[in-house]
C-alpha cells in the first residue's frame, strides 16, 4: 500500500514542475467535418480576395475569424465593409501573449443594415510586436487605425492604448480614455502587469 | 507619458468667446463621469467625454480568479441590472466547458433577466425625471421598482447583486408559490407603468424640452455602432432577443419597439415601451415553463476549458447589446475577459448630440442615452 502512494507521488512531481502549456494563439483551429454553409461562405470571399495574405481562425455558427497581419489588416477591413456590408464594431479586445513577444487586437465586427448577418459575428484578430519596456506610442508597438473604416472603433482603440500600450497609427485621437491621468506605470492589462498580492 | 496638462485641464484658448467647462465628475448631473464642454454663450461648441472616475479593473480581476469566481465580482459594473450583465459571461462559459444547461433554468433565467431589465430601466427612469426637474417622476419609479425588487429578493435572496446565474443553470430553484406572486405583482407593475404616460410621457413640458433635441440620424447610429435603446430609437430595428435568440427567447414572441425620430424624446420612450414587452415576456415565461425539473448541473469544484478556445457571446440588456469576449487556455482562470459594454458604446455619440444644444439640455440628451457611467468604466 505504502509503496503504491509513493510511486503516485513520484509520477505526479514532474507534471507540477513542467511549466504550463503556452497558448499558441497562431496555430490555425482544427476545423469540423461540417462546416455551416453561410459562414464558410463568408470566409470564402475573404480567401479569395486575399489568397495567403488572411488565414481562417475557425468558422463556427454565427462566427467566422479571420487572422490577418498588420500590414494588410486595413485592406481587410475595407473589404469587409464594401464588399459584406459590415457596418460597425461590437469590440475591440487586446489580449497580451508575452510568450509570442506579441500583442493580439481582435475586432468584432457586425451589421445593424444588413439583415441576413444580424446574427454574425465576424472576428477580425491581428498582432502587433510587444515592448517589454513600452514608452507608448514611441516603441514597435503599432497598428493602422481602422477608425476611419468603422468609426465605432474610436473610443475602443483608445481604450487599448491606454490598457495595452498599442499606438493605432492615423487615429486622431491617442489619449487616455479610462485611466487616470497621472499614471506612470505599465500598461495595466499587460500580462506583467501583476496585482499586489496574487 | 507626457509633461502635458490632462485634456480639460489645459488652457485651450480657441477664442475669447469660448470658455471650457468641466461638468462632473463630481457634478450629479453628469453621474460619475466628466463631460468636458467648450460652450458659446449658452450654445455648446464641442463636447469630450472623459469616463473612468469610477474605472475598477473587472477585466483585470478576471484573469486571477477561476470561472465560478469571478462570478460576484463581473455584476458589479451594473448592479440593478446585475443578472444581464452576467448572462454574456455565463453563456460564454458554457460553450467553453461544454455544459447543457436545463430547460427549467433556462426559463428561470428568462424571467430574472426580465425582471432586472425593468428594475434597471426604472432606476434610469427615476433619474432621468429628477435631472428634468420633474420630481414626481423620481418618486414614482422609485417605489415601483420595490415590487420587483421584492420578487427578486424572493427568488435570488438578495435584493441588488444576486449571483444567481452560474455555468450550468441558476444557484436555486424558485420558491413555492413564486409563479402566482410574480403574475400578480408584474401585472400590477404594467398596470402602474401605463399611468406614467399621462404625467410624463404626454407632459407638454417634457415634449418641449425633449422632442427635437439630440437628433441621431439612423445612419448615424449605424456608424457609430450604438446599441440598444439608442438604436432603436433612430428606426433600426435590431434586438438580440429577436435577431440573436439565446436560452428559450426563439420560443418566445418578442416584440421590438422602434421608433423614427431619433431625438431624446423617443430615446426616453423606448426603455419604457420595453418595460411593457418585458412584462408579455415574463407572462409567456411563467406560462411555458416546465413546472418541475432541475435547474442546475452539478460541475467539477474547479473546471476548466479544453485548451486554447476563444468565445464571444451577446446578449440584450437593459442597455443594449452587451458581449462577452473569453480567451482560454485550458487553465481554470480564463486567460482573458472582456466585456464589450452597451454604455461605453454609446458614449461614442454623446460629443455628436451635444454639439449646438443648449447647455440646459445637456442632462435632457447625456441621460436619454440609457447611459451607465460605471458600466462603461467597468
Amino acid at each position: 500500500m505504502s509503496s503504491d502512494v509513493k510511486t503516485t507521488t513520484v509520477d505526479a512531481k514532474p507534471e507540477v514542475k513542467s511549466p504550463p502549456p503556452k497558448p499558441a494563439a497562431k496555430k490555425p483551429e482544427e476545423k469540423p467535418v461540417e462546416l455551416p454553409a453561410f459562414e464558410k461562405s463568408i470566409s470564402d470571399k475573404i480567401i479569395e480576395k486575399f489568397g495567403d495574405k488572411v488565414e481562417v481562425g475557425f468558422v463556427k455558427e454565427d462566427r467566422v475569424r479571420i487572422n490577418v497581419g498588420k500590414e494588410n489588416v486595413h485592406d481587410v477591413a475595407e473589404f469587409i465593409r464594401d464588399g459584406l456590408n459590415y457596418d460597425h464594431a461590437e469590440s475591440v479586445s487586446g489580449v497580451d501573449y508575452p510568450q509570442d513577444n506579441e500583442i493580439e487586437v481582435v475586432y468584432h465586427i457586425g451589421s445593424y443594415s444588413d439583415s441576413s448577418l444580424a446574427r454574425q459575428i465576424l472576428v477580425l484578430a491581428t498582432r502587433a510586436q510587444r515592448e517589454t519596456n513600452p514608452i507608448p506610442g514611441n516603441d514597435a508597438t503599432r497598428l493602422p487605425t481602422l477608425r476611419d473604416v468603422f468609426y465605432s472603433v474610436e473610443f475602443h482603440e483608445r481604450e487599448i492604448f491606454e490598457m495595452f500600450g498599442v499606438f493605432f497609427e492615423g487615429h486622431p485621437d491617442n489619449r487616455r480614455l479610462l485611466l487616470p491621468e497621472d499614471w506612470a506605470d505599465l500598461p495595466p492589462l499587460r500580462k506583467d502587469f501583476a496585482i499586489k498580492g496574487r | 507619458m507626457t509633461n502635458e496638462l490632462p485634456p480639460g485641464l489645459a488652457l485651450q484658448k480657441v477664442d475669447e468667446r469660448i470658455m471650457t467647462l468641466n461638468v462632473g465628475p463630481q457634478h450629479p448631473g453628469s453621474g460619475h463621469m466628466r463631460i468636458i464642454v467648450q460652450i458659446d454663450g449658452d450654445y455648446i461648441v464641442a463636447c469630450d467625454p472623459d469616463p473612468g472616475y469610477v474605472h475598477r479593473g473587472e477585466e483585470k480581476m478576471a484573469e486571477y480568479r477561476n470561472y465560478i469566481l469571478n462570478i460576484p465580482h463581473l455584476e458589479r459594473p451594473v448592479i440593478h441590472d446585475s443578472c444581464n450583465v452576467l448572462y454574456p459571461y455565463v453563456l460564454g462559459v458554457e460553450e467553453l466547458l461544454g455544459i447543457e444547461v436545463p430547460e427549467r433554468a433556462k426559463y428561470v433565467r428568462v424571467i430574472a433577466s426580465e425582471l432586472n431589465r425593468c428594475i434597471y430601466i426604472m432606476y434610469w427612469l427615476a433619474i432621468y425625471g429628477i435631472f428634468l426637474g420633474h420630481s414626481t417622476m423620481f418618486m414614482w419609479p422609485a417605489g415601483d421598482r420595490e415590487l420587483l425588487i421584492d420578487l427578486m429578493e424572493k427568488m435570488t435572496g438578495a435584493r441588488v447583486t444576486h449571483a444567481h446565474f452560474v455555468p450550468g443553470g441558476v444557484r436555486n430553484d424558485l420558491p413555492p408559490n413564486f409563479e402566482d406572486v410574480c403574475l400578480r405583482q408584474v401585472n400590477y407593475f404594467e398596470k402602474r407603468i401605463k399611468e406614467y404616460a399621462a404625467i410624463f410621457y404626454d407632459n407638454p413640458i417634457l415634449i418641449a424640452r425633449t422632442r427635437d433635441t439630440g437628433i441621431l440620424s439612423r445612419q448615424d447610429a449605424i456608424r457609430f455602432g450604438t446599441t440598444g435603446s439608442v438604436l432603436r430609437a433612430s428606426g433600426v430595428d435590431y434586438d438580440l432577443r429577436k435577431k440573436e435568440p439565446y436560452d428559450v427567447y426563439d420560443e418566445l414572441d418578442v416584440h421590438t419597439n422602434v421608433m423614427k425620430e431619433g431625438d431624446s424624446y423617443a430615446r426616453s420612450k423606448i426603455p419604457w415601451l420595453d418595460m411593457m414587452e418585458s412584462c408579455n415576456i415574463i407572462r409567456q415565461a411563467l406560462q411555458k415553463m416546465p413546472k418541475s425539473g432541475s435547474v442546475r448541473v452539478k460541475l467539477k469544484p474547479n473546471p476548466k476549458g479544453k485548451g486554447l478556445d476563444t468565445v464571444y457571446k451577446r446578449v440584450e440588456s437593459g442597455r443594449g447589446s452587451l458581449g462577452c469576449y473569453i480567451v482560454s487556455d485550458g487553465k481554470p482562470e480564463p486567460y482573458r475577459v472582456k466585456l464589450s459594454v452597451p454604455s461605453f458604446r454609446n458614449l461614442i455619440a454623446l460629443p455628436n448630440l451635444l454639439r449646438g444644444e443648449k447647455l440646459g439640455n445637456m442632462p435632457a440628451v447625456y441621460w436619454s442615452l440609457n447611459y451607465w457611467p460605471v458600466e462603461a468604466d467597468r
